[in-house]
């Protein structure tokens, strides 16, 4: 049945990773480390070689994701090995540079390999938690199904203000067409609510949550003596309340997606970088020895 | 009119089309009677520049008028010419609405009263029908229409349209955009429409786009000047009778189908099925002697077949002996024969040897013969293998085959006998693993072909199913007992039909009947106070209500259909006896109840596993073989499933992630169920769905794209697309930024002349690695599951 990657075929990459993660700190404890340790021993050499292989295998996932008909594995497997090697890495790694940190290129490829091994956890983190919160959130309903029931309300909202007077209409008007969801990357994670509405004698102003306009139309109802009007008036008010909750819920929906990619824009692009400062690591290594 | 023609065509569709010119051409006395103002109605109402083919690609057309494939517009301008150019006495506006009389003297009325007499007649009235009529004083003004061509031709009209299906809420909607709109529902409700349907109009009627009557008649249609509108249309409300001045009336009532004018002409029919076809001779004539049948009404769904029979029926006519266009393509396979024989001669020895083809008429059976292969297997090779999902029908017609109904135990059958029509009735898998045996020749006969057959030779179907009991009873309870013993049983068995939603038998009424479910599948569920909470899913190939036989006297619990689901049941007596006569099934069977038992209980421990299973019955998850579900609480959004559908299926994703409900966070997105009894194939007039050995409904290269299986498929999976322009590969995308690059969309079409053909989930049969959105997705939250594992699903959800 469903099987998370985590727990993928009994967690097999789990224990494979703890298995090479016990090796490298067995032999690391065995070996007899030059003093100071470099990685310049047969172990150093095997480590950073393991370490490099491993590196570019995982950054080797991003295509075999895009290799759709491919009949290596199923992306789950390869997530779930990734993961988990990936995390084994901390310790190939690390004994692989004996401890030995200064300001240097060497130092570099392995600060970001750990930015993006970080970046990672936090993705395994926002992949466990953010799925469920979404779901609840729009009960279940896909965004355009949401956007669907703003169109359904807005076109209801345009007829009911036309009886709500021309003033009422202008304004129920501006406010639909200056709602803003989204926006930048911030915007997005922030739930930024940057809706303006231009009102008479007021200019354009912020309809943060539709509260401008609902405001508005309740101004106009205390004023109104029309039977007909002060109904369509109330119902107005209702339905905008309804607008702000429904927009509201979409954009959560924008933030929990962002959250749930915003750390691949780390962990991609660092993760190429590192493979870069890497290349330069070995390269320089040979030149000076 | 008093001169009598030699022959008169019926209906200028393909068929009529290529009579009449025929006759023409061979200057024989004819009419061609056509009911509409154009030839070709049927063609005439695809919809504008489409793509017609010309399926069976091996079929020659043999007829004076032309036909390849091409788009709409040029095949009726062809047509026109052809009519022209062989001056063929065509009579438009000229519907016929009676018929009397015999050969040599045939007297046919038509709607506007006047009447044509001829010596013969052929009838190629196909099968649309007539759209209803809306039956009301005054319907005959020409301000009312039954179709809508071009909803922008009309603005600022006040238009009332009549009808509450897919059809007038489509025109309604569309015409509202620049007319004044009102639609008259006979219901209080719209129910018989699509889902995106009903929402748009009654967001329409919300909106006040579209006036609504519900619950509303027409009274009568008055002509005059209405406040400068030609007419008025009287509709009768709740509220009492409401005129309402109109421009156009456009009625979508559906359409009443050939069949009772058909009956009404003389023509009988083999069964009240209301797929049987009328028994024709080899030469299409039916039973009224001098009347001839071709086209889509006597059952050739296919411009081809239709406008060849045009041109043979007119050679029978004249009494010339020609063999049918076909005949070259039954040569062709007989030769694969061990028989001497010519093809008229091979095709009644087929008939003469095998017995359920034997009562089928010549005509019918040419038909099954062309749609059927013949094989001469080597002694022992597999003909197929128990589990497979294959549902072609086999009958022999020489040697014989060995069937191992249970391992070790084989049994052989000889000629005139037949094998497989166990999944072709149910749908399921194979029961048995079929050999060929010594001197084997066997003849397999698809489903489709099957299933016309058996809607009209009722003789055929019942015995077909007698075996079916029979042979049923023997795999499911008695393998080794022989079938001379389980005989009197299978008598005493029942077959059974129940609707979606209807009881098999409710708790606490008498226990008598043990139900073996044949196709469909069923619900079993407990009372609790006034809920009724489904408690497990009973798949076909399985039994139920044992319990009750096996000791308790009332039923436990209720069992429901979940979808269109037959039973073959064995009452209390006729289950002691086969009990009788295998000891060993009453452990099974006890082992059965005990495991069922402990499920129930196993559920009851929460409230939410029955609402789970209701819900996934709800999404049509009780005729599915396979489907496609995502586990909410894992899915990321990456939409790495849809794209991996799309790049391996030629741009277009067969599943959408974005649609479908979701209940308990299990999530049944818009994809091929791979349905039990697919309702997709029921209207493909090329055949072009079939069912793989693996159970995956997927479609031929050889679809027309005429769009009925998007129509008929229940679940909205089947969509109409353009195969796309190659793409280029990952690396000419990465390094030299070849678009489009993985997972983003080629537009346009492969080739000009693509046309748009239906696609929909093949469960990536061609894929070595299997589904690519399963393998796609990288968090698991995607699987695809068969039936018996939805109570997994279930139990899975239980806290
Ligand atoms: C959407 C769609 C797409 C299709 N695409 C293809 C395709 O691409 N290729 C293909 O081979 N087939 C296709 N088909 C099937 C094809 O249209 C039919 O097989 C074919 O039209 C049958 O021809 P016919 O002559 O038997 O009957 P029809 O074409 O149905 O012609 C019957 C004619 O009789 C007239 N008529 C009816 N009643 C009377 C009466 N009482 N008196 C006088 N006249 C009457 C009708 O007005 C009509 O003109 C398609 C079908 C549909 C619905
Ligand atoms: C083929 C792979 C590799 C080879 C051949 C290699 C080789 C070496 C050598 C020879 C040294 C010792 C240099 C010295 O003592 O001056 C060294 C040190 C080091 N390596 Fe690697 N390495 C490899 C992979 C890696 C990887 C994958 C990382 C981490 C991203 C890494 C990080 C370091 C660090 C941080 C040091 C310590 C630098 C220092 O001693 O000052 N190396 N490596
Ligand atoms: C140096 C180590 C690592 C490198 C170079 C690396 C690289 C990558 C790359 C290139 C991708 C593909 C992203 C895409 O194409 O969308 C990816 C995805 C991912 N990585 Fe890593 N990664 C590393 C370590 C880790 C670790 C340690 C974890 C978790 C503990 C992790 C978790 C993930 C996850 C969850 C994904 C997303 C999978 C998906 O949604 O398809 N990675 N990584
Ligand atoms: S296309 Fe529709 S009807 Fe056909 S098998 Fe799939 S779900 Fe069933
Ligand atoms: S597959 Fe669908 S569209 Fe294609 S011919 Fe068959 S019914 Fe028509
Ligand atoms: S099984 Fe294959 S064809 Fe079906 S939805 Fe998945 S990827 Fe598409």
């Amino acid at each position: 049945m469903f099987e998370s990657f985590l727990t993928y075929r009994s967690g097999r990459w789990f224990w494979w990773a703890l298995a090479l993660s016990a090796v490298s700190i067995g032999l690391y404890a065995w070996h007899d480390l030059p003093d100071p340790p470099n990685g310049g021993t047969w172990l150093g050499y095997t480590l950073g070689s393991v370490a490099a292989a491993l590196i570019v295998w995982l950054i080797w996932l991003g295509r075999r994701k895009r290799d759709y008909g491919s009949k290596v594995g199923t992306v789950q497997g390869w997530t779930s090995a990734h993961v988990y090697l990936g995390t084994a890495l901390i310790i190939v790694a690390t004994l692989h540079t004996g401890f030995q940190f200064g300001w240097n290129l060497h130092t570099l490829a392995y600060t970001l390999m750990m930015i993006v091994i970080l970046s990672g956890f936090f993705g395994i983190w926002a992949y466990a938690r953010y799925p469920s919160r979404m779901t609840e959130n729009t009960g279940g309903k896909s965004r355009p199904e949401l956007y669907t029931e703003v169109a359904e309300l807005d076109r209801q909202l345009q007829r009911l203000a036309e009886k709500g007077g021309p003033e009422v209409a202008t304004a129920v008007a501006s406010a639909v067409e200056r709602t803003v969801v989204g926006g930048s990357w911030l915007a997005q994670l922030k739930r930024e609510d940057r809706s303006e509405v231009q009102l008479p004698g007021k200019g354009l102003v912020s309809n943060a949550g539709m509260a401008a306009i609902v405001d508005f139309v309740i101004e106009h109802l205390g004023a109104s003596r029309d039977g007909a009007q002060g109904e369509a008036l109330r119902e107005l008010s209702t339905l905008l309340g309804n607008r702000a909750r429904l927009l509201s819920r979409i954009r959560r929906d924008v933030q929990l997606v962002g959250l749930l990619r915003v750390w691949l824009f780390v962990h991609v692009p660092v993760a190429f970088a590192c493979l870069a400062a890497l290349t330069a690591h070995i390269v320089s290594v040979f030149i000076y020895w | 009119m008093t001169e009598k023609v030699k022959i008169a065509v019926v209906g200028a569709g393909p068929g009529g089309l290529s009579a009449a010119a025929h006759a023409a051409e061979l200057g024989v006395s004819h009419v061609l009677l056509e009911k509409t103002k154009k030839h070709a109605d049927t063609i005439q109402k695809y919809q504008k520049g489409k793509h017609v083919m010309a399926e069976p690609n091996v079929l020659p057309l043999r007829s004076p008028v032309p036909f390849e494939q091409g788009t709409r517009e040029v095949i009726l301008d062809g047509w026109a010419e052809a009519l022209e150019k062989h001056g063929v006495d065509v009579r438009y506006g000229a519907g016929v609405s009676g018929i009397e009389g015999e050969r040599g003297a045939f007297r046919l009325t038509l709607e506007n009263g006047e009447v044509v007499e001829a010596e013969t007649i052929i009838l190629g009235i196909g099968v649309q029908g007539n759209p209803r009529r809306l039956g009301a004083p005054g319907d005959d003004a020409d301000f009312v229409q039954y179709q809508l061509d071009d909803p922008d031709e009309y603005k600022g009209e006040s238009i009332v349209v009549v009808g509450a299906g897919d059809a007038a809420i489509e025109n309604a909607v569309a015409l509202a955009k620049h007319n004044n709109v009102a639609i008259v529902n006979r219901r209080d409700e719209f129910a018989r429409a699509k889902d995106g349907n009903i929402a748009l109009i009654l967001s329409a009627i919300e909106a006040g786009d579209v006036t609504c009557f519900y619950g509303t008649n027409v009274a009568r249609v008055d002509t005059g000047d209405f406040n400068g509108a030609p007419g008025q249309l009287v509709l009768s409300t709740p509220n009492g009778e409401v005129p309402v001045p109109v421009h156009r009336i456009i009625a979508r009532l559906g359409a009443v189908p050939q069949r009772g004018l058909v009956e009404a002409f003389g023509v009988e029919f083999p069964s009240k099925d209301a797929n049987a076809l009328p028994t024709l001779s080899s030469q299409y004539e039916c039973n009224v002697p001098g009347m001839y049948i071709i086209g889509a009404l006597g059952g050739y769904p296919l411009i081809k077949q239709a406008m060849n029979q045009g041109y043979e029926v007119v050679e029978y006519i004249l009494g010339n002996k020609i063999n049918p266009a076909d005949h070259p393509l039954l040569e062709e396979k007989f030769k694969a024969l061990p028989y001497k024989e010519d093809v008229d001669g091979i095709l009644a020895m087929m008939q003469e040897r095998i017995p359920v083809f034997s009562g089928v008429n010549p005509l019918m059976f040419r038909e099954v013969m062309l749609d059927s292969a013949v094989h001469a297997p080597a002694e022992g090779s597999v003909i197929f293998e128990k589990n497979d999902y294959t549902n072609t029908f086999y009958t022999i017609l020489d040697g014989e085959v060995q069937i191992e109904v249970a391992p070790g135990l084989t049994i052989a059958s000889g000629q005139g006998n037949f094998f497989g029509e166990m999944s072709l009735l149910s749908g399921r898998r194979r029961s048995a693993t079929v050999r060929a045996g010594k001197g084997c020749v066997l003849i397999e006969t698809p489903r489709r072909t099957m299933n016309k057959l058996l809607n009209s030779v009722d003789a055929a179907r019942r015995v077909l199913d007698e075996t079916f009991i029979l042979r049923t009873i023997q795999s499911r309870f008695a393998p080794g007992v022989p079938l001379e013993v389980l005989r009197p049983i299978a008598a005493a068995a029942q077959l059974n039909q129940y609707k979606a939603g209807e009881l098999l038998f409710a708790e606490g009424d008498d226990a008598d009947t043990l139900h073996l479910i044949r196709s469909g599948s069923v619900t079993i569920a407990k009372n609790f106070g006034e809920r009724e909470i489904p408690m497990a899913y009973v798949a076909a190939g399985n039994y139920v209500g044992e319990m009750g036989l096996l000791g308790n006297s009332t039923r436990s619990a209720s069992v429901r259909a979940t979808v269109k689901t037959e039973t073959v049941s064995l009452d209390a007596e006729a289950f002691n006896a086969l009990l009788d006569a295998t000891p060993a099934l009453r452990a099974e069977m006890e082992g059965a109840v005990r495991s069922r038992s402990q499920q129930n209980v196993r559920m009851q421990g929460s409230d939410g596993s029955g609402d789970v299973l209701s819900f996934l019955m709800q999404q049509g998850l009780g005729e599915a073989t396979d489907v496609l579900l995502i586990d909410k609480s894992s899915c990321v959004n990456c939409d790495n499933c849809e794209v991996a559908c799309a790049e391996t299926h030629d741009g277009t994703s067969r599943l959408n992630r974005k649609a479908g409900a979701v209940f308990a966070e299990i999530h049944v997105p818009t994809s091929c169920r791979h349905c039990e009894d697919p309702h997709c194939m029921k209207d493909c007039p090329p055949d072009a769905i079939r069912r793989a050995p693996g159970g995956e409904v997927f479609i031929g290269d050889n679809c027309i794209g005429c769009g009925n299986c998007e129509r008929n498929c229940p679940y909205g999976v089947i969509q109409m697309a353009y195969k796309p322009p190659p793409k280029p590969g990952f690396w000419s995308w990465l390094l030299f930024g070849a678009g489009p690059g993985p997972g983003q969309k080629a537009g346009g079409k492969a080739s000009k002349d693509e046309i748009k053909k239906a696609v929909k989930c093949d469960m990536c049969k061609d894929l070595a690695g299997g589904p690519a959105c399963v393998r796609a997705c990288p968090t698991g939250a995607a699987v695809r599951l068969s039936p018996e594992a939805f109570v997994d699903v279930v139990s899975a959800r239980l806290p």
